[in-house]
């Protein structure tokens, strides 16, 4: 196989990557690799070697998800509503159509964000300041509850009272977000 | 072009300035991915949607000021010509990804190249701050008020369990990409880069050399970043990815005065060998050019050389890519043609050095 990019040398380097959600084949010499792995270098999308990881722990997971459905007899297709992709797209490609696919999906998603994240499945970063507002109020209010206990267990009334004030008008002030909370 | 011409446009603030560490850090980046709630991810959406998230960003950010930034400018790609992309890419400005794949990519950017947001790459928007040296804080720091900047005209995609919702279940969460570049020439001399770095890995970062991964790294450059972006917040994933960096800087700083003591004579050979070859080849390839620029650097580094400024590694690195060697020609070049132009570029970008070293030494008597 010839090198796609200078088309002289021998292609000694494959790799796959996927372009909107197709997967293309790269092939390239020794020399034209190493002047693209110059460009690769600072990228985030040093692409393959997540993507490989990624690949693999899907692989993983489908043979036992076959396994469980078949018993179940009928195979139940699992497809994102607002963008239609199925889960079965999604452990091909490692990327998802929508963010309800998050989701639709979510039931599968457990473990292999698990398994990504060195064990870790929820979030403990930044909130959007303008749509978390509820959610900032609902984290607060949780601390504040927290509080309100360590200071009845110290028979610290009177604190006790002005958190528990706080904590009222956070609930109140949550109750304007509507119902879910966001 | 003259040379000096072509230097005042290509070289960015991060490559020719100085931040604390910058003997050993030449930068620290940040990157954070977001997405629109009401459109679908580019991994689907229509071009519909595309478009009307770059015509969001042209009104609502491009041509508008945001201190201390300047004003920003909007990049389409498919107005660019292939050249001017691959310099964008070499810069670090963009991605490869957005360079050649996505039809409705674009990318904001300041006026000092210090801040770039790319638009339709694999998510809606990524923003990057890249700063010299070691300063991760400051460039998260940066990148945050640029995200709430952004916030106050869009809907992010975020779920409270999740965090931020990305396209690859492997940014999911902060959405954030920390990573520093470190020049550890001493390390990889001493051969204990191959026991350092799965070591770090251990630590759930990822250390990259010039093929995305193993001990040889072209200019014995890494790139160190952190693999997790789930159930850590951003302040913890940068402390983290300092704290192992400043172990490494110190590690290399051992490794560098082990090397003056044991080989002290050995190593200036080295050095002034590399120096000669930049300064007198005439034909180059990257790889060659790269190991030299590394030995000459750290000549700096140790006082063995003086008269060449100590951002020649960052600045050349950058500039003897295929596209920017492209850009100064004024044209396409071959491969073989590109090996003789890079040596020419660096011979006289050296030379400059020399001229402004004796124009000073002038100056002093
Ligand atoms: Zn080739
Ligand atoms: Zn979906």
């Amino acid at each position: 196989m010839i090198c796609q990019e200078c088309k002289q040398r021998p292609a000694t380097l494959h790799f796959t990557k996927i372009i909107n959600g197709e997967k293309t084949e790269v092939h390239l010499c020794e020399h034209c690799a190493q002047e693209r792995g110059e460009m690769l270098m600072f990228s985030e999308n040093a692409g393959f070697s997540i993507n490989n990881l990624l690949a693999g722990l899907l692989n993983l997971e489908s043979p036992l998800k076959e396994a469980k459905t078949s018993a179940f007899q009928g195979p139940e297709i699992l497809q994102c509503e607002r963008c239609k992709m199925t889960y079965h797209q999604f452990t091909k490609v490692g990327r998802f159509g929508c963010s309800d696919c998050y989701h639709t999906f979510s039931r599968h998603l457990q473990p292999i964000l698990r398994r990504l994240h060195s064990g870790n499945a929820t979030h403990a970063g930044k909130i959007p300041k303008r749509i978390g507002g509820a959610i900032h109020i609902r984290k607060q209010i949780e601390k504040l509850k927290q509080k309100l206990q360590d200071l009845i267990v110290r028979e610290e009334f009177e604190k006790a009272a002005n958190v528990r004030d706080e904590i009222r008008s956070l609930e109140s002030r949550l109750m304007e977000y509507g119902e879910g909370g966001l | 072009m003259s040379l000096e011409k072509f230097l005042n446009t290509a070289v960015s603030s991060w490559m020719s300035q100085e931040g604390p560490d910058s003997d050993i850090v030449l930068s620290s980046r940040i990157r954070l991915a977001r997405n629109i709630e009401d459109f679908q991810f580019p991994t689907v959406f229509t071009n519909e949607e595309a478009q009307e998230i770059v015509d969001l960003f042209e009104k609502t950010f491009a041509y508008k000021s945001y201190v201390p930034f300047g004003k920003f400018e909007l990049l389409k790609m498919n107005e660019l010509q292939p050249i001017e992309k691959r310099v964008l890419v070499e810069k670090h400005l963009i991605s490869p990804h957005l360079a050649e794949d996505c039809a409705f990519g674009a990318c904001l950017l300041s006026e000092n190249e210090e801040v770039s947001i790319m638009i339709n790459e694999e998510d809606h928007i990524r923003i990057q701050c890249l700063f010299p040296g070691l300063q991760l804080t400051e460039a998260l720091d940066v990148a945050n008020q640029l995200d709430d900047w952004i916030e106050t005209h869009v809907n992010y995609a975020f779920d409270e369990k999740r965090g931020y919702l990305t396209s690859c279940p492997t940014n999911v969460g902060t959405g954030m990409r920390a990573s520093v570049m470190m020049h550890l020439p001493a390390l990889v001399l001493t051969q204990q880069m191959n026991r350092i770095i799965p070591a770090i890995n251990q630590l759930g970062l990822v250390v990259r050399g010039t093929y995305g991964e193993g001990s040889e790294a072209l200019g014995n450059i890494f790139q160190i970043s952190n693999q997790i972006t789930l159930g850590k917040s951003e302040e913890d994933i940068v402390e983290d990815l300092k704290s192992v960096v400043q172990q490494l800087i110190a590690q290399e700083r051992m490794a560098r005065e082990a090397l003056v003591k044991t080989s002290n004579i050995q190593l200036e050979d080295r050095i002034f060998r590399s120096y000669g070859i930049l300064t007198n080849s005439r034909i180059i390839e990257s790889k060659e050019a790269a190991q030299c620029l590394s030995d000459v650097r750290l000549g700096i580094d140790l006082g063995y050389i003086r008269n060449v400024s100590r951002s020649i590694l960052n600045e050349l690195m950058i500039l003897m890519q295929p596209g920017f060697l492209q850009q100064y020609a004024g044209g396409a070049l071959r491969p073989s043609e590109r090996d003789v132009r890079r040596a020419t570029l660096i011979r006289e970008r050296l030379k400059m050095e020399e001229r402004k070293y004796q124009e000073m030494e002038g100056d002093e008597e």
